[in-house]
């Protein structure tokens, strides 16, 4: 090989690897295109408006999801909270359909409780300095058994997830758009311009890129901590009433599965799990890919104990990807 | 680290010294042995009838949990965590509980020796991407137990199986007096076994160095990738057993990873085990599971929604850390 040969094979790694590590959402919009592409070929006809509609609206409760991982994960935490607060919003709105103020205040008591464990999870983690991972973990099962409690107490009412909920979670315009985009557009944007154009934003990646320095240059890490976990269990809450939408189906367990999936979008988007790296774009990304996924390896007739060890397989082979070209610079 | 056990060849020290320095070492473990018992005290003031069947149901409902808390504090000792504990356990029970289905208990003993072998090399095989990739822990086995619950689900769909009767008659029951659950023997004599040996061994040395501080460890000399798959081939090794309890006490094979994942992290947590690696031993989780159980058991003594127990263990685990990070903070200031 001569000298030019190899100069030219090593520019090319660097602007891969510069590529993947700065705009990861390129080459994620590839491998989603890849497999779309592959799930056309594997079933001919199968992508049309209306199934891109499907993907959609099935990706944007696991992206909200994924985006308190992403959150978290800046500051070098992660948030397994999500699933108990997700599903205890879905349920406490359920069981308050027939109350006075009906789905409303639902919606409000549910998103209240939620605001709640995000704080307590918050002053744990800000101010007490508990590992993030056990404190959320605390904070779920304090949630999730606060929710069976409630499940004993309402059994006898009688509870519905409510029409309105069906409809933002379920619907779609013209069967092709679906209405849980509202929820998920204006979120989307309040994230993205947050992360980059506010100080907060930058701080989040501050604490999580070096809590030290973030410190000594006057950033006070425990009120954003604080702040950052109830934003987070507020999400939580929206994406568990989409979801119960979606499946109308309200209990204390809905949101369960989703908890693995959420943190493997977040990595799969490259959000960094150590911290200070990653964004609420490729989140998205990673959550539609991991999505259309699920769907290739249902068209390819795979049963579900396959699809979950392939799945599995993907998040390893992904990460160590983005672990390769971003940590050997 | 104080913390590390007396390296190898170390001097006889004077017979006191060495006892106060272990207590000083385990005070953790020590509080919570203590802990433990004022609980049972408090069970049977609450409960006068608790006695023999509390203590034997006691012993049998630990026993899983025992064994993936030990298998937690391993790979958590050595700085690494392992979320697919649960899944590792499904799967060796599943395929414990499918071959060993009418089956002689010759084949039933080949069986358990071949699934014990089979969770050291899903360990390892674990550890090794997590060395090999240099992908967080956290997310290599958390992508793991996918894998592992896929297969558990490929070897049976459904709950099913039978354990060898052997197996069964191994855990279920007293051991001589009526108070001392088989169980319990089980975990203690299990553990001790496999854990003391190489904790006291070069090996167990390396475990603790390598949590505690990788970069000096590494520049001590002390190979870190191999140490690391060696403890999560332990850790997969503790789990097959976990698995292999969780068919004997239930006497068929579950594909559906039970919560063992998340409460061996509380447990490990509860029983002394930094997350940062480096610090605690195996014994303290397994009294730290015992302790959860019991609070369970006398919140249903005390006809508490069982619901609570749930809430009361996400409180004691939160409350447990404060303290922790409060007492650290008061140390730090001194």
């Amino acid at each position: 090989m001569n000298a030019s040969a190899r100069a030219n094979k090593w520019l090319t790694a660097v602007t891969w690897r510069r590529l993947l590590r700065d705009r990861p959402i390129v080459p994620l919009m590839g491998l989603l295109a890849i497999l779309v592409l592959v799930i056309e070929l594997a079933d001919p006809g199968i992508v049309s408006p209306e199934w891109t509609g499907v993907i959609v609206r099935a990706s944007v409760p696991l992206a909200i999801l994924a985006g308190c991982q992403t959150l978290t994960m800046l500051t070098g935490g992660i948030d397994l909270s999500v699933a108990a607060i997700g599903s205890m919003a879905g349920f406490v709105t359920a069981t308050l359909v027939h109350s006075p103020g009906g789905v409303a205040e639902g919606i409000i008591v549910a998103l209240a409780a939620a605001a709640l464990a995000g704080l307590l999870t918050g002053i744990g983690v800000g101010v007490f300095r508990v590992h993030p991972l056990i404190m959320t973990l605390g904070m779920s099962f304090v949630v999730l058994g606060l929710s069976n409690v409630w499940q004993l107490q309402m059994v006898q009412t009688g509870a519905g997830v409510p029409d309105s909920l069906r409809w933002i979670g379920s619907s779609t315009l013209a069967q092709v758009v679906p209405y849980n985009l509202l929820v998920f557009i204006p979120l989307t944007l309040l994230i993205l311009l947050g992360l980059r154009r506010t100080g907060y934003g930058r701080l989040l990646y501050a604490i999580g890129d070096n809590p030290v320095a973030a410190r000594l240059s006057g950033t006070r890490a425990w009120q954003v901590l604080i702040v950052l976990y109830v934003i987070s269990a507020v999400m939580a809450a929206i994406a568990g009433l989409l979801i119960s939408g979606l499946t109308n189906t309200a209990s204390v367990s809905l949101v369960d599965t989703s908890l693995l999936p959420a943190v493997a979008a977040a990595v799969i988007g490259g959000t960094s799990i150590l911290g200070g790296r990653g964004g609420f774009g490729g989140t998205i990304v990673g959550a539609l890919i991991l999505t259309v996924l699920t769907a290739l390896l249902t068209v390819l007739g795979l049963p579900e104990p396959t699809r979950q060890v392939v799945f599995g397989s993907i998040i390893v082979v992904v990460a160590a990807a983005y672990t390769r070209v971003t940590s050997e610079s | 680290m104080s913390a590390v056990t007396a390296p190898v060849g170390a001097p006889p020290a004077n017979p006191a010294r060495t006892v106060m320095s272990w207590a000083q070492r385990s005070s953790w473990a020590i509080g919570l042995v203590g802990l433990l018992a004022i609980l049972l005290v408090f069970t049977k003031i609450i409960q006068p009838s608790y006695g023999v069947a509390g203590i034997q149901g006691l012993g049998i409902s630990i026993l899983p949990l025992g064994f993936a808390a030990v298998a937690q504090a391993v790979v958590v000792i050595a700085g690494g965590i392992d979320l697919s504990i649960g899944s590792m356990m499904a799967l060796t029970s599943v395929i414990a509980a499918t071959l060993m289905d009418g089956q002689s208990a010759e084949f039933g003993l080949a069986v358990v020796a071949g699934v014990l072998v089979l969770g050291l090399v899903l360990g390892a095989i674990n550890g090794a991407l997590v060395v090999v990739t240099r992908v967080p822990d956290i997310v290599v086995t958390l992508a793991m137990s996918f894998v592992w619950a896929g297969f558990a689900l490929l070897v049976r769909a459904a709950p099913g199986g039978a354990a060898s009767p052997w197996l069964m008659n191994l855990v279920i029951g007293p051991f001589g007096n009526p108070w001392i659950p088989k169980a319990a023997i089980v975990l203690v004599i299990v553990v001790a076994v496999i854990w003391i040996p190489i904790a006291r061994s070069r090996m167990g040395l390396s475990l603790y160095a390598v949590g505690s501080n990788q970069l000096a460890a590494f520049r001590s000399g002390v190979p870190i990738g191999r140490t690391k798959i060696v403890a999560y081939a332990l850790t997969g090794l503790f789990a097959a057993v976990g698995g292999l309890a969780l068919t004997a006490s239930t006497s068929i094979g579950t594909p559906v990873p039970g919560p063992y994942t998340l409460e061996s992290v509380a447990a490990v947590v509860l029983g002394g085990v930094s997350l940062a690696g480096g610090r605690g031993g195996v014994f303290g989780p397994v009294v730290a599971v015992m302790v959860l159980q019991i609070i369970q058991n006398d919140m249903t003594f005390l006809s508490f929604d069982p619901n609570f127990a749930l809430v009361a263990q996400g409180v004691i685990l939160i409350g447990v850390l404060i303290l922790g990070s409060v007492l650290e903070s008061r140390r730090a200031r001194r």
